[in-house]
């Protein structure tokens, strides 16, 4: 059975290997020139004294292999799904053929189990090595965005998950619905919105966000702005490097936010200043401007502290893992219908 | 009479309809048992439910005394060829090979690729561009190859040309002279049948019209005909499977296992046709009269 599904994967191991090939090939020629270059600029900015400008040449590199890597990792397993699970079965129903292949010696459920097992486990394998040579590609740019969990879904493990869940999915799809482009179909809408109800709903909540209070002081962006004709927001930007910020506010103690008439007294004298929009606080040109705004941070910082929800960047992994888990475990479930379907409900003879 | 395959009150439903309904019937053993019924009698279903590719609503069905689709040995003692003779058209005859020796413990791969090399197949051939009947050649090798100890096929020649049909049916005339395998083997033709089949078994919704040796049934049906005369004056011993009427003849389909005596009729033989549409007609008359307005067949 093994040695028959092999025969029978052959082409799409060709074309998963081709893929391979051809990411491994770019990944090698690109990337050496990013670690190059992250070495050469970013790495003793610190003695030319321009990081920014550094930092952001880095980021802004190769931006269409950004992109298109990217955007690989996150249809691989939708087609994955697509154009391996889902036509499993469906295409043995469509052309009649699971008559011949389920009278040979062989029970349904071994044959079920040797299918899902080797190309299940190739998913596994392409989309792993994949997540690993763009991981890798990624990595001087990782280490100056420091978002790591901006780009969750594009490193580390859980596209393994991702893989594994749309290709049992497209395999039970096909089964049930017997029909190949239907089950395409189907396979595609479940594995977005598990993807969308995980990333959105789940996902924030695996781990109970950590919760800091620190006081004021001012940093570059520290600011206070005008949000619409009547409403005035003071900012405090974080700085938790690879942390995914939940939220980030400017309250008091008893969890307020300032108030509009608040701000205009403690601020009259910066707000007085410009006519129009924000107004920064440093460093700015104007001497004037400066103290103006010093004054205002000081009558806001005695009153108000800045709070910061987030996970913190050492939970990474961790999120990697449960997600990773999460996706095995909505694997596992549809696995388990497959078999119990094939063996339950076989062919229902079309009449 | 043991039998190789037998049925009570076997019932598969789809949804709201009955596919076959309280089917009660025995193969027996050492025949090539033709199935033969209209389309909609429940054929495919029953030998689909023989292999394990479907399981029955309620009631048994045992195979060579086995459940079927019951592990792989049960799965290993029947051969299969299924309606369409389903192939991989993307694989070539050497890989359908390959494929029935690597899935079946005892296949024969000598029998195998003789029987390839007597059809005139290119084994490096694939399967989606063979004949229709070239590929019912190959499904019946592949069935053939694994050794079975009952050989089933589904409406094999169906859709085959009247040649390709002829040809496959002296394949397995062969086959069945050469390894002395049973087979059973269904058809809505009764001409095919009547060249491979020494026993019958006539199937009319779901439930069994007529079984029995061809050569018996044959010899114990007659066509009378003779002046007119109601039904109820022909002797007891005597069953009348069809009659029709004119203003001055009658005929009759009778049953019996007595000679004819009555001077009065011309007797004639019946032919497998006439016997099996006989008693095809006779059953959709008693179905039309248990629900008025409603034929059963098409």
């Amino acid at each position: 059975m093994i040695r028959f599904t092999s025969l029978q994967f052959r082409i799409q191991v060709a074309i998963a290997v081709g893929v391979l090939v051809l990411v491994a090939i770019v990944v090698a020629i690109t990337g050496p020139n990013l670690v190059h270059f992250y070495d050469t600029t970013v790495a003793n900015c610190k003695s030319h004294g321009d990081c920014s400008y550094a930092s952001k040449a880095l980021t802004q590199s190769d931006s269409f292999l950004q992109s298109a890597f990217g955007e690989l990792l996150l249809v691989l397993p939708a087609l994955v799904g697509i154009f391996w699970g889902a036509p499993l079965i469906a295409r043995e129903f469509e052309a009649g053929t699971f008559r011949l292949v389920w009278t040979q010696s062989v029970t349904r459920r071994r044959w079920l189990a040797v299918k899902l097992g080797i190309i299940g486990l190739t998913s596994m394998a392409v989309a792993g090595l994949v997540t690993l040579m763009v991981s890798w590609w990624f990595s001087p740019i990782d280490k100056v965005t420091k978002v790591q969990f901006a780009s969750f879904d594009e490193r580390g493990i859980v596209a393994i998950g991702y893989a594994v869940f749309a290709f049992d999915f497209g395999v039970a799809a096909g089964l049930l619905i017997r029909r190949t482009v239907p089950a395409m179909f189907a396979t595609l809408v479940a594995f977005v919105g598990a993807r969308l109800a995980v990333t959105y709903w789940v996902r924030p909540h695996l781990l109970a966000p950590v919760k800091t209070a620190m006081p004021l002081h001012i940093v570059f962006g520290t600011s206070i702005e005008q949000t619409s004709s009547t409403g005035l927001l003071f900012f405090q930007p974080v700085n938790i490097p690879n942390a995914w910020i939940y939220s980030n506010e400017v309250v008091n103690n008893s969890g307020h936010a300032p108030t509009v008439q608040f701000l205009q007294s403690a601020c009259h004298s910066v707000l007085s200043v410009p006519a129009n929009g924000a107004v920064q606080g440093v460093p700015t040109p104007n001497q004037n401007a400066h103290t103006a705004f010093a004054e205002c941070f000081t009558n806001v910082a005695a009153k108000f502290h800045q709070v910061v929800i987030y996970q913190p960047a050492s939970r990474y992994w961790a999120f990697q893992w449960y997600e990773t888990a999460i996706f095995f475990g909505l694997a596992v479930i549809v696995t388990g219908f497959s078999f119990w379907w094939v063996r339950r409900r076989p062919a229902q003879y079309g009449q | 009479m043991t039998a190789v395959l037998e049925t009570d009150g076997l019932c598969k439903q789809y949804g709201r309809k009955w596919a076959l309904h309280d089917c009660t019937l025995a193969i027996p053993e050492g025949k090539v048992v033709g199935l033969v019924g209209p389309n909609g009698a429940g054929k495919s279903t029953l030998l689909n439910l023989a292999v394990g590719l479907l399981t029955p609503t309620s009631g048994t069905i045992t195979v060579l005394g086995g459940r079927p689709s019951d592990g792989p040995s049960q799965l290993g003692r029947i051969g299969f060829v299924a309606q369409d003779t389903p192939t991989y058209e993307g694989m070539s005859v050497a890989k359908h090979l390959r494929m029935g020796a690597w899935l079946n413990p005892h296949w024969d791969s000598e029998l195998a690729e003789r029987r390839i090399r007597q059809l005139g197949l290119d084994p490096r051939q694939k399967a989606g561009s063979l004949s229709g009947g070239q590929r019912a050649q190959l499904a019946l090798v592949l069935a053939l190859a694994k050794k079975p100890e009952i050989l089933i096929l589904d409406e094999p020649v169906a859709s085959l040309d009247p040649l390709a049909r002829r040809e496959f049916l002296q394949t397995l005339m062969e086959v069945v002279a050469e390894h002395g395998v049973r087979v059973v083997l269904s058809s809505h033709l009764i001409a095919d049948l009547e060249r491979v089949c020494d026993y019958l078994i006539v199937l009319v919704a779901s439930h069994v019209q007529l079984s029995g040796d061809v050569s018996d049934l044959l010899a114990s049906h007659y066509y009378l005909s003779g002046p007119r005369r109601d039904r109820s004056s022909l002797p007891v011993n005597q069953a009348v499977i069809e009659e029709s009427h004119t203003d001055k003849q009658s005929v009759f389909m009778v049953r019996t296992d007595d000679p004819i005596l009555d001077p009065a009729w011309i007797v004639k033989p019946v032919t497998l046709d006439d016997l099996v549409l006989g008693y095809m007609r006779q059953a959709r008359e008693a179905e039309t009269h248990r629900r008025p307005g409603l034929g059963v067949l098409r």
